[in-house]
């Protein structure tokens, strides 16, 4: 009793990043040094392959491997995402593991890995398969994490991310335990059904909430992540804010959507997290001096921002949820990536003051930073406005009109952290010389892709957000 | 027969001592063996539910846990090699370049 | 039923009594082994230590480690295969062995990064 030929098609994602995965890692030690680009041409090819094998499982939606996982509009939508982080990042690493005398093979593989860990979390349709998933990505981020291994940061860094992520991941797996328990069954579709005892499943759902909610990076569990966004490498931070936190997100909606339980006890908890969130990432940013560490809070507010759509419980919030996703991921990407370029070798120049005169040296990297930190800070005509007008019209459907509030309070607060950035570089005289780098070609992919993409949607935002409405039934 | 909740408050016990241990030791190798504690307590809870419900999947459930448990011990004692080397002390409270 | 734990309770006296009663023969019949220098080393048996004990062990050692570690835990998803072999037949064959492939494949990289190297 082979497994069908169709459950091949519904994993073909993680499939190919596996197997593309393994061969680079397999290239790594057999490819001179000279010609180490071969090595993440080969990771390239497979991030895009992924793509098309998303578009292959497309095009065979059901659930394969008993039930395992599940291949829906929504899935498919988030493995664009994911499948897009890979190519955007490992495009942008190439030129900062040259620089920093880290180019090795193993790199692009644990992206691959990470990412196909990814996937089966967007797809997963039971708990244990979830939990492999949330593993294989959050392994390969801890060693990404210490990359820089000579680096005592980047060693702290990956420290911090161990030590919380896997406390975190006990929590999700002791939920998941008392899940299992109250319902004798782990498969998100058959836990309405199963008749069990009602105070284990709240509790083992509250504790998986909690394990999730420290992978969002959402209050009162979010300290782990300015540390762990500074110290790491910044194709890495860039990689670990936008991916991750995609399909843990996707992995929290899909289980309220589909657990009536978890949708019931979820509600207070999130709309609380929220308002803290929110909070809690814009006012430390506020007072940061390092743009990692700024742009680290400001993920912890966006993260926030989610949230709030989270809350509505409705699927225009769903919908709302996937649209930004995909516009955070983008803006997060193009800012990480340009301050990877600018930080220079050996990650020295982080500090905002550094950034004084940027604008008449180097316009171009202050144009695009610009455009990214105005799509942050959510103003029209870019992907972070639509963004948050969707999330907002969510709420108001949903009568939150205090989170509504909440909401626009934090964006007048974010302002300030993200235009002072802008005035630094545009209206202060620089305090030190530093070498204006021409941008590598790869790098400049990746801007030029990332900033027409937050115009794109910040014009055009209709065809994704069909995509994101049609993605956000998510069969119960 | 021993009944299933003193399995359950056992291993609610054991996962207990081990959040209080992450929280308050203060040297990085104990600290991972709390987190270890912890994944044990789950793995307890898998297998006293497994049997009460006359099911093996909880059975299998805990391989995999203890296979990821096992990668998670590779990396996590790689990162706290590097750290020793570099830092010359694994005291959590000595390593804090990132404030928090 | 009380009565089903009487075994038990005969192999915790046993236990008990077995190190005891060694304890005390042995107290009589050996000869004393203070005074022979042996009893103040580090290590009683075998041979005597060349240096002291907290200096500092090659870096390989922990590698080893971390690597034996890996490739013995993975052994266990063999067991449930072998135990349901017959009923698993050709399928459960296959796949056992794209696992171990790439497992092996591991392995090989391990080999060519010259981490299994004794230095």
């Amino acid at each position: 009793m082979f497994a069908p030929i169709e459950d091949l098609y519904r994993l073909a994602p993680e499939l190919v990043l596996c197997t593309f995965g393994i061969l680079v890692m397999l290239a790594e030690p057999f490819v001179p040094r000279k010609r180490s680009g071969l090595v993440a041409f080969l990771a390239l090819l497979g991030a895009g392959a992924a793509l098309a094998a998303t578009r292959l499982s497309w095009a065979h939606p059901g659930t394969a491997f008993y039930g395992l996982v599940r291949v829906d509009d929504f899935s498919i939508f988030l493995h664009f995402v994911v499948g897009a982080v890979a190519v955007l990042v490992i495009l942008g690493s190439r030129d900062y593991l040259e620089r920093e005398g880290l180019h090795r093979g193993e790199f692009y593989a644990l992206v691959l890995f990470a990412t196909a860990g990814m996937g089966v979390m967007v797809s997963a349709q039971e708990l244990v398969t979830a939990f492999i998933g949330l593993e294989i990505s959050s392994i390969s981020s801890y060693i990404l994490a210490s990359f820089r291994r000579n680096v005592p940061k980047s060693n702290e860094s990956a420290m911090k991310y161990f030590l919380l992520g896997s406390f975190a991941t006990s929590f999700f797996l002791y939920g998941v335990a008392l899940v299992y328990g109250a319902t004798g069954t782990t498969l998100l579709s058959r836990m309405d059904s199963a008749s069990g005892n009602p105070t284990l499943l709240r509790l083992g759902l509250g504790m998986i909430f909690i394990g999730l909610a420290f992978k969002v990076a959402s209050a009162p569990f979010q300290l782990w992540t300015p540390d762990v966004y500074e110290g790491a490498p910044t194709p890495v931070t860039a990689l670990l804010s936008s991916g991750p936190k995609a399909a843990a997100f996707a992995l929290l909606l899909r289980i309220f959507d589909t657990v009536f339980a978890a949708s019931q006890l979820w509600v207070w908890a999130i709309w609380v997290s929220a308002a803290l969130t929110m909070f809690a990432g814009n006012l430390a940013a506020l007072v940061q001096s390092n743009v990692k560490r700024m742009l680290a809070y400001s993920s912890i507010a966006h993260a926030g921002y989610i949230l709030v759509a989270f809350a509505a419980r409705n699927e225009i919030g769903t919908a709302a949820v996937l649209f930004y996703l995909v516009a955070y991921a983008l803006m997060k990407l193009g800012a990480f990536t340009m301050v990877t370029h600018l930080g220079g070798e050996g990650e020295r120049r982080l500090e905002i003051n550094d950034y004084a005169g940027l604008g008449s040296q180097q316009p171009a990297a202050a144009a695009f930073l610009t455009l990214y930190l105005f799509s942050l800070l959510g103003l029209p005509v870019t992907a972070g406005f639509l963004g948050k007008f969707y999330i907002f019209n969510a709420a108001l459907k949903s009568h939150l009109v205090w989170l509504a509030v909440l909401l626009a309070i934090n964006t007048v607060i974010s302002a300030y952290y993200y235009l002072r950035v802008i005035v630094v570089m545009y209206m202060r005289e620089p305090q030190k010389e530093w070498a204006a780098t021409p941008i590598p070609r790869a790098v400049g992919l990746v801007l030029v892709l990332t900033a027409a993409g937050t115009l794109y949607l910040g014009l055009f935002p209709n065809y994704l957000m069909e995509f994101a409405t049609q993605s956000a039934v998510l069969p119960r | 027969m021993v009944p299933i909740s003193y399995y359950l408050v056992l291993s609610a016990i054991l996962f207990g001592l081990g959040v209080v241990a992450f929280i308050f030791k203060r040297n990085i190798i104990t600290i991972f063996m709390s987190i270890e504690l912890m994944l044990n307590a789950v793995n307890l809870t898998f297998v006293a539910f497994s049997r009460a419900l006359g099911k093996l999947d909880g059975q299998v459930f805990v391989f995999f846990v203890i296979v990821v448990a096992a990668a998670e011990a590779a990396v996590g004692l790689a990162i706290i090699l590097l750290i020793a080397r570099n830092q010359q002390s694994l005291n959590i409270e000595r390593v804090n370049l990132l404030k928090l | 039923m009380p009565s089903r734990y009487i075994p038990i309770l005969i192999y915790a006296i046993l236990a008990a009594a077995f190190p005891a009663v060694t304890l005390i023969i042995f107290k009589f019949i050996r000869p004393d082994s203070t005074s022979a220098g042996a009893k103040l080393k580090p290590y009683e048996c075998g041979i005597p230590p060349e240096s002291d004990a907290r200096g500092r062990y090659s870096v390989r050692f922990y590698i080893v480690a971390i690597l034996f570690v890996i490739f013995d835990v993975e052994t266990i998803f063999l067991f449930p295969w072998a135990v349901q072999f017959n009923a698993l037949g050709l399928y459960g064959l296959v796949t056992m062995f794209v696992f171990l492939g790439i497992l092996i494949i591991g392995y090989i990289w391990l080999y060519k990064k010259g981490a299994l190297e004794w230095v």
